[in-house]
């Protein structure tokens, strides 16, 4: 059981900002994987989607999942964050004022994406984009219908 | 304390989600910034806000909240009112504040 898709993401168009992350977190439902990781993988996505609606021309997300884990790679052609460290901080935003009266540019987008995920990679280039590598685990293999074996081995 | 005694002690109108008011509420968040929701609301929280636009849909899915409830007589965006019908999460209106439905709300779930 494994999921492997792309998605194209457009940056400004903050009507379609979520669409993707609903598809991504239906096919995670639909391979059968428990409702915490589905939802934390969601969430990420979600998060990664609105950066590059808000700070990018376009960007792409590819999600690969099986029983074990959900791995997401968010990339963007967009202006690139000067100083990641300074970016993590919860609260710090660049998002412009019409970003934030949408309720976006809270400054916890990537804090969020760390939150929520078990593994978390980012790198950026000033005026090039960002890439951000994050996986979930399922941290509940023994309910995987498809994996009776993971009941025997999960202690 | 189920979402449907929140509706009628408070006189919420329900805008749309109405075959989803059995549900359980273990709580609420109260805020306007989608990732400050994402990161401190829990399931089967009601979200309070001001904001109508669509977005705050896929907030409340993600994060499996019980129902939004907009508050001052906010009005759902048509496209916010069209997603939240069908992804069944319930749209509540009332013309008071934030501050006073909160209020009401933590009084009647806390022990």
């Amino acid at each position: 059981m494994h999921c492997d898709k792309s998605f194209s993401v457009e940056g400004g168009n903050f009507q379609a900002a979520g669409n993707v992350s609903s598809e991504i977190k239906g096919l995670l439902k639909k391979i059968g994987l428990p409702k915490d990781t589905v939802r934390r993988a969601a969430i990420v996505c979600y998060e990664s989607e609105i950066n590059i609606v808000s700070y990018a021309k376009k960007g792409q997300i590819i999600v690969h999942a099986d029983d074990r884990s959900v791995q997401i790679e968010a990339t963007d052609e967009g202006s690139g964050i000067p100083d990641i460290e300074q970016a993590m901080k919860e609260g710090y935003s660049t998002a412009t004022a019409q970003v934030r009266e949408m309720g976006f540019g809270a400054g916890m987008g990537l804090s969020n994406m760390k939150r929520y995920s078990d593994d978390f990679f980012i790198s950026s280039e000033v005026g090039v984009g960002t890439y951000v590598k994050m996986v979930v685990f399922n941290l509940d293999l023994k309910l995987m219908p498809d994996h009776p074996q993971w009941v025997d081995t999960y202690t | 304390m189920d979402l449907a005694a929140i509706v009628k002690a408070l006189n919420l109108k329900v805008s749309c989600g109405g075959s989803a008011l059995n549900r359980e509420v273990k709580g609420g968040y109260v805020g306007d910034l989608l990732s400050d929701v994402i990161a401190n609301s829990q399931e089967g929280h009601v979200w309070i806000t001001r904001q109508i636009h669509q977005n705050i849909v896929a907030v409340a899915s993600l994060k499996d909240l019980a129902a939004i409830i907009l508050v001052q007589g906010s009005e759902p965006a048509p496209d916010t009112l069209e997603k939240a019908t069908r992804e069944g999460i319930p749209i509540l209106i009332t013309a008071d504040p934030g501050f006073e439905v909160a209020g009401k709300i933590y009084r009647m779930i806390s022990p």
